[in-house]
């Protein structure tokens, strides 16, 4: 599959309004998109501008257009896997996914007015609706906000040192919203997520809105963001999930988030993802039975233990020079001449296991059981890639 | 020098383009030079010219007199990161000769420079042509005394210090002594302090590292020095806090000997508490009884002897409180605004978006807020106050909250130590505005 060639939008215009997944280069002030969604979102891109462009001719000449076919391409286009691809603007798209929040989810998304989807949407009634609209939105509003301070500690410049005030404040919101998630009890036990193997892989909320303003405003919602969960294994994806639809236990959101954290600088701690892997063994394992007092204490221990490591770049690095076909993936699309000498002092390997928008890479495990698996599972993914691209440009 | 404290709002102007984007900028001692550093590790240094200095209405013009390359981009090979050019602050030394000294510092460098004028040049060597070739020792025939003859003006700079690998962080502050022979340099996690004539060495003062990097939630955001007491300074933090430390007290000044805190309001607080918390200049006044800090939305004034709640606290734009969400995600929370006081300490000022900056009356508890741009500042002309409208109904000549350009941000200003002669850096322009005197 060819790569296209990348998406940019200019920091200005990302920062305006809406986010995407996106890497930013180093030192550029541009984004572009990681090749397997920006192949994805290109395609459907290129489908859709073809089909308008089409359509645009067609009205020129007085032809008959087929303006129901245009406007479901432009509300969504969807795959199997219950994501929808939804033009937000020109060049902005995001995924959102079905989940047990997709009434609100969606009824905000749609700036207020009621739409209907074919995915099962509850018969709620009008009172229990506002009530959980305010509570989700709410919580919403938290994930998001989680979500964005964990994409931002990994759009870190690569060559040039991030600034140390504003990791340090980005982190501690991050706690901050934590600690507050596990009063709430929000987070669950993600032994369910472990434990059962064949669950349902639909329920992976990927993308939601930032909210700033008040609850009620029904305004179109300017600010989206989209989540990218490039956790260490792809039971960390599974955990994300259930993150999303609240309900996670301490120990490996807590390992998964600063796991996360973690890789933002992660240029050659190989002993700390070592101990990530470990810890996340010991939850895996462990989790099933643990009180959640327990798992909160591990926690509190596993989560400090990982931050840590995004400060820990700022010490001398002891890394070994390991390639990893993740990583590569992840740079592929930087110039990397420069970088191949700087990679290669430094030892940058191993730290993501899966770069933070193989977003599409993890979607692929979704059918099959979430098996706990250790090594990157890039290669399996690009079939499963495949396969959703073919299913996008069917449709 | 006469101070004058007229009417805020009367101001004439005078905008100069500029290479790179400025990074800083200071006033010397007395106020005649203004120097300026960018990103590109330039700086600039303005002179203040003034005509008519007898008549009743006189202006200043400050034009360039020096310009010179301080800091190189360089490379850390250790750690693979490229180290910035940018100048982060300038501190000038006070004058002891006709030289003028300045310490410029980068990312991780502190570099001394002197910049001397030069309007006389020996001519009539014995040994040289003019032009500086060697004569021939058998074509001399007569001998001559070398005298001294006037030049155009000529301002060299040279580096004198250069004051290297201390810190491992990022440098984010410099300040002079008032002994005149020590100054301090603060990173994010380190204080050192340097002596003028040693370059090798340096004490370490402050180190706020946990030995656990996993615990570190704090860090250092800006120091300085007492004006008056040269065993005093203070170090603001990103958690909202001051520490005034006394080095007679210890060698490390670890243990604070006053923090300044003021407790949370409760009612305001939000998962963005902390970083809007988050200190991003502080600066003594020039009477050394108060200093002020500039968090992201308000400036305080505290009283040196009063630890548990500033004095005075304004509002700079308490509009965007509604927007903090959007501003996290623009990174324009992470802004960091710098403060100053005016000549007698009765007003200070700070920056905003949108070209925007605030002048507060701490006197006649009145505050302004002054655009800096090409299209609303004709030269030596009032400048008109502008209002924004935070929601409802917009009145007449108000900007709405959402119009604002929060890329047009100033963040570095500074006010002239005599007269009422501001310096407000643009993004692209360097404004300086003085007031009008009927």
């Amino acid at each position: 599959m060819q790569d296209p060639a990348p998406i940019g939008l200019s920091l200005p215009q990302l920062a305006a309004s809406r986010c995407n997944l996106c890497w930013r280069g180093r030192r550029s002030s541009s984004f572009t998109i990681k090749p397997g969604l920006q192949t994805l979102m290109t395609l459907a891109i290129k489908e859709h501008e073809q089909h308008e462009r089409l359509e645009k001719l067609k009205t020129l000449f007085g032809l008959p257009v087929n303006k129901a076919k245009l406007t479901s391409q432009r509300t969504r286009l969807k795959n199997q896997n219950g994501f929808h691809l939804c033009r937000l603007g020109r060049e902005v798209y995001t995924f959102v996914s079905t989940s047990r929040m997709s009434g609100s989810l969606l009824n905000m998304f749609s700036k207020g007015t009621k739409r209907k989807f074919s995915d099962g949407d509850e018969e709620i009634s009008d009172e229990s609706l506002v009530g959980a609209r305010v509570a989700s939105s709410y919580s919403l509003q938290r994930q998001s906000l989680l979500d964005m301070s964990l994409i931002k500690l990994q759009l870190c410049h690569m060559l040039v040192e991030p600034n140390l005030c504003r990791s340090v404040l980005i982190a501690n919101t991050v706690r901050q919203i934590q600690e507050e998630m596990t009063h709430d009890g929000s987070w669950h036990m993600v032994a369910e997520a472990f434990c059962s193997a064949g669950q349902s892989p639909s329920e992976r909320l990927v993308a939601t809105e930032v909210l700033c303003r008040s609850r009620e405003q029904d305004a179109e919602p300017k600010l989206f963001s989209v989540i990218s969960y490039e956790g260490c294994r792809e039971e960390e994806v599974v955990a994300d999930e259930t993150l999303c639809s609240v309900s996670v236990s301490d120990t490996v959101s807590n390992v998964c988030l600063a796991g996360r954290i973690g890789q933002c600088w992660e240029k050659s701690e190989l002993s700390g993802v070592e101990r990530d892997e470990e810890a996340l063994e010991d939850s895996r394992l462990g989790s099933g039975e643990d009180e959640e007092i327990d798992t909160k204490d591990r926690a509190s221990t596993e989560s400090p233990k990982t931050i840590g490591q995004v400060f820990g770049t700022f010490e001398i690095k002891n890394g070994s020079p390991g390639p990893d076909s993740a990583l590569e993936e992840l740079f592929s699309d930087v110039d990397t001449s420069y970088y191949d000498l700087d990679t290669m002092l430094t030892g940058m390997q191993s730290a993501p296991k899966m770069g933070p928008y193989d977003i599409l890479d993890s979607l692929a495990p979704s059918h099959s059981s979430p098996s706990i698996v250790s090594t990157p599972n890039c290669r399996s993914d690009l079939n499963e890639l495949d396969h959703i691209m073919e299913i996008i440009v069917g449709s | 020098k006469q101070i004058f404290t007229s009417n805020l709002t009367d101001v004439s102007v005078s905008a100069r383009p500029t290479a790179d984007i400025i990074s800083t900028v200071e006033f010397n001692h007395s106020g005649e030079l203004l120097a300026t550093g960018d990103k590109g590790g330039r700086v600039v240094i303005f002179q203040q010219e003034t005509e008519n200095k007898s008549q009743s209405q006189w202006r200043s013009e400050y034009n360039v007199y020096s310009t010179f390359q301080s800091h190189e981009p360089e490379f850390d090979y250790l750690k693979s990161l490229e180290i910035e050019e940018k100048i982060n602050k300038i501190r000038w030394l006070p004058q002891k000769n006709a030289a003028q000294f300045l310490l410029s510092t980068n990312d991780k460098t502190i570099k001394l420079w002197k910049i001397s004028e030069r309007d006389k040049r020996p001519e009539g060597y014995n040994l040289k042509e003019e032009d500086g070739r060697y004569r021939d020792a058998a074509t001399i025939t007569t001998l001559r005394v070398p005298v001294f003859r006037p030049m155009d003006l000529m301002v060299e700079a040279s580096p004198r210090r250069v004051f290297a690998n201390a810190h491992t962080y990022h440098i984010n502050s410099i300040s002079v002594n008032s002994d005149n022979e020590t100054y301090l340099s603060a990173d994010d996690l380190r204080i050192n302090l340097w002596h003028l004539e040693i370059t090798d060495r340096s004490f370490n003062i402050v180190d706020i590292k946990p030995a656990n990097m996993e615990e570190l939630t704090e860090v250092i955001t800006a120091a300085e020095f007492h004006p008056h007491q040269c065993n005093t300074f203070v170090y603001s933090s990103s958690k909202g806090t001051i520490r005034l430390c006394d080095m007679r007290a210890s060698a490390l000044c670890d243990k604070h000997s006053k923090l300044f805190e003021e407790p949370e309001d409760p009612s305001n607080r939000s998962f963005f508490s902390e970083i809007i918390s988050s200190i991003s200049d502080v600066k003594f006044s020039h009477n050394g009884r108060y200093m002020m800090t500039r968090d992201y939305l308000s400036v305080k004034i505290w009283d040196l002897n009063m630890e548990n709640r500033p004095v005075e606290t304004y509002q700079v734009h308490e509009y965007l409180r509604s927007k903090l969400c959007s501003l996290y995600e623009n990174d324009c929370i992470f802004d960091k605004f710098e403060c100053c006081w005016n000549g007698n300490d009765s007003v200070v000022m700070t920056g905003s978006y949108n070209n925007f900056f605030r002048m507060l009356d701490r006197s006649q508890r009145r505050d302004v807020t002054l655009e800096a741009s090409r299209e609303s500042c004709k030269p030596r002309q009032v400048l008109k106050p502008r209002r924004v409208c935070a929601g409802g109904k917009r009145k007449k000549d108000e900007i709405s909250v959402d119009s604002l350009d929060f890329n047009k941000k100033i963040l570095h200003t500074a006010w002239h130590p005599q007269e009422n002669i501001i310096a407000v850096a643009t993004t692209n322009n360097l404004y300086i505005f003085q007031e009008k005197v009927n």
